[in-house]
């Protein structure tokens, strides 16, 4: 079970003066259950690549199998296929419009035909999920802060139950502590659910704290592929396209350089830590 | 008195439910009093709803004060004769750099405050120039904006407001839109026009990191100020940040970490640099 992408081209504006190549050549395999981090400058493809996961954009030229199956060949169910790729948008909170929480995340299974009590179900699960308290089920979710709304924009999403959840940015704007709160939630439903997540972000930190495997994008192309160590060890390159590595990163580096036996390719704060102690033998 | 001055300032605003009916009352900002010098490189955090926001809307006179006072450059922000003054020197940058780009050419969009001011032609060609000068953006002033990257975007938008002559200038977090290099490339050109140009600079951010040079760090929770001190002052207090919703630096909470294992480092540490000497310094001392 997987989403293969198989020499995948994207042009927008084809055949115009216009044209942008948004895609190039792209192969990708996409496993069950992992912890992705799409990263990549504005610009570089990232949005044009998610869209394409579930349907949205039809490659130019390639094709994509989503558990084997063309998904554009002329009998797929896209629609089918739509529940199972759930898509959290930018600014998620921007697209709720019910007139309370609890109904604006009733939307999405409704809609799938399922039955009333399916639906309530699920979306009483999917709250539960992101960690919304039951207070607030029958609020205006225009009354709820930034963070919460953002976390019912996610549940109207989990509550299609879908096998890929694929978030684009879901903490921009957010303070500190509600960018940890969502993404913690969502490392924890990965956890019990087994669900794949791809998370497109900008936070170099979030990403390296969070996901198994970051791709990389430029130019349309996947520049890297692989575990955030191996990624982040190139953060010279990295630099060049307009991203970074972790604040962390850099610090080992520099303590390298100044002749301490660290390990140089920490990216997070648990690692550096431990590094960093056992070189001061104080383990 | 300093650039911005507020006293006991409160806003309030009423709450309707959707037949229209009072609700009750927000007071978004509680009695906050601030007094900031000319040249400051002031910051604002404080966690989503927690008033700052509100609170930068009053100094370039969006909002108007429930109670209290704001004064900019000496002008109180209620006295109507001043308004035009009080926005040309306080000038503000918002969150999403589309909402902020009216022009067809990037030129243009710089030019059109001080056209608005009655700017005389010359002079506005002038100002366009050595604005787009000052954010490094001048090489694009022919380009389209649609054509720009949100970094770049985002400091046409400070060369806008530059180009009025400010005497202040707010940014309402000018980042959270930007991928790294667009965050950097915009810290770094609000950074030059406090120290090069001397102009005052109120940052409102959710990314610690940028703060570490301001003068200055006001923390808002529930519409009061809840913290102020320097970077080091405030940075140094992890636990107490964290009630607040807040964070340190990725550095800062690494030292701490550090600390809290036996390692003997000095507090509130802000920078990569510090830490990697302190640290040098420790591993070499015990070989």
């Amino acid at each position: 079970m997987s989403i293969i992408l198989d020499h995948v081209n994207y042009v927008y504006e084809g055949d115009t003066a216009l044209a942008v190549h948004a895609l190039k050549d792209v192969n990708l395999v996409i496993p069950d259950g992992q912890f992705i981090g799409l990263i990549g400058h504005t610009g570089s493809g990232k949005s044009t690549l998610v869209q394409h996961l579930n349907g949205l954009l039809k490659p130019t030229e390639g094709s994509i199998y989503y558990n084997g199956e063309d998904i554009h060949a002329a009998d797929y169910d896209k629609k089918k296929l739509r529940s199972r790729v759930g898509l959290v948008f930018q600014y998620p909170e921007h697209q709720l419009f019910e007139i309370d929480v609890f109904s604006d995340v009733c939307f999405g299974p409704k809609n799938l035909g399922l039955s009333k009590k399916e639906t309530e179900l699920r979306a009483y699960a999917a709250l539960k999920q992101v960690g919304l308290e039951d207070e607030y089920f029958y609020q205006s979710p225009f009354d709820l802060s930034g963070g919460q709304k953002r976390r019912v924009a996610i549940a109207g999403v989990l509550a299609m139950k879908p096998d890929v959840l694929i978030l684009d940015e879901p903490t921009a704007g957010l303070d500190p502590r509600g960018r940890d709160e969502i993404l913690d939630q969502i490392a924890r439903l990965k956890e019990e659910t087994g669900i794949t997540v791809i998370l497109v972000s900008h936070s170099m930190e979030d990403v390296a704290k969070y996901v198994e495997r970051i791709i990389v994008m430029n130019r349309g192309s996947v520049m890297y592929d692989g575990a955030p160590k191996e990624v982040f060890a190139h953060y010279r390159e990295l630099e060049a396209v307009g991203l970074a590595a972790p604040q962390v990163t850099y610090l080992m580096q520099a303590l390298r350089a100044g002749g301490m036996p660290v390990a140089a390719d920490a990216t997070t704060i648990g690692e550096a830590k431990e590094e960093i102690l056992k070189a001061l033998g104080k383990e | 008195m300093g650039i911005i001055k507020t006293e006991k300032l409160v806003f309030e605003y009423i709450r309707r439910d959707e037949e229209g009916n009072v609700e009750g009352i927000t007071r978004a900002v509680d009695e906050v009093d601030l007094d900031v010098k000319q040249g400051d490189f002031v910051a604002i955090l404080g966690h989503n709803g927690s008033g700052k926001s509100t609170l930068a809307k009053h100094i370039n006179a969006i909002l108007y004060p429930t109670e209290g006072a704001v004064w900019v450059d000496g002008m109180d922000t209620q006295d109507e004769k001043h308004l035009w003054d009080i926005r040309q020197e306080a000038g503000m940058v918002f969150q999403n750099p589309d909402n902020q780009i009216i022009g067809q050419v990037v030129e243009e969009d710089v030019g059109f405050g001080p056209e608005n001011m009655g700017v005389p032609t010359e002079e506005i060609w002038a100002r366009v120039e050595e604005s787009l000068k000052a954010v490094g953006m001048y090489e694009y002033r022919k380009y389209s904006p649609n054509k720009l990257s949100g970094g770049q975007k985002q400091r046409v938008s400070i060369a806008g407001v530059i180009a009025m002559h400010p005497k202040c200038i707010i940014l309402d977090e000018p980042t959270a839109m930007l991928d790294p290099n667009g965050r950097r490339e915009v810290v770094r050109a609000v950074r030059a026009l406090n120290d090069v140009e001397g102009i005052t600079i109120v940052l409102i951010t959710h990314y610690m990191e940028e703060i570490v040079h301001a003068d200055r760090v006001f923390v808002m929770d529930q519409g009061r100020i809840a913290m102020q001190g320097t970077p080091r002052e405030i940075f140094s207090q992890v636990e107490r940040l964290k009630e607040l919703r807040l964070d340190v630096p990725q550095v800062t909470l690494l030292a701490h970490e550090l600390k809290k294992s036996g390692v003997d480092l000095p507090d509130g540490i802000l920078t990569s640099e510090e830490l990697v000497q302190s640290l040098l310094r420790a591993y070499r001392g015990q070989k």
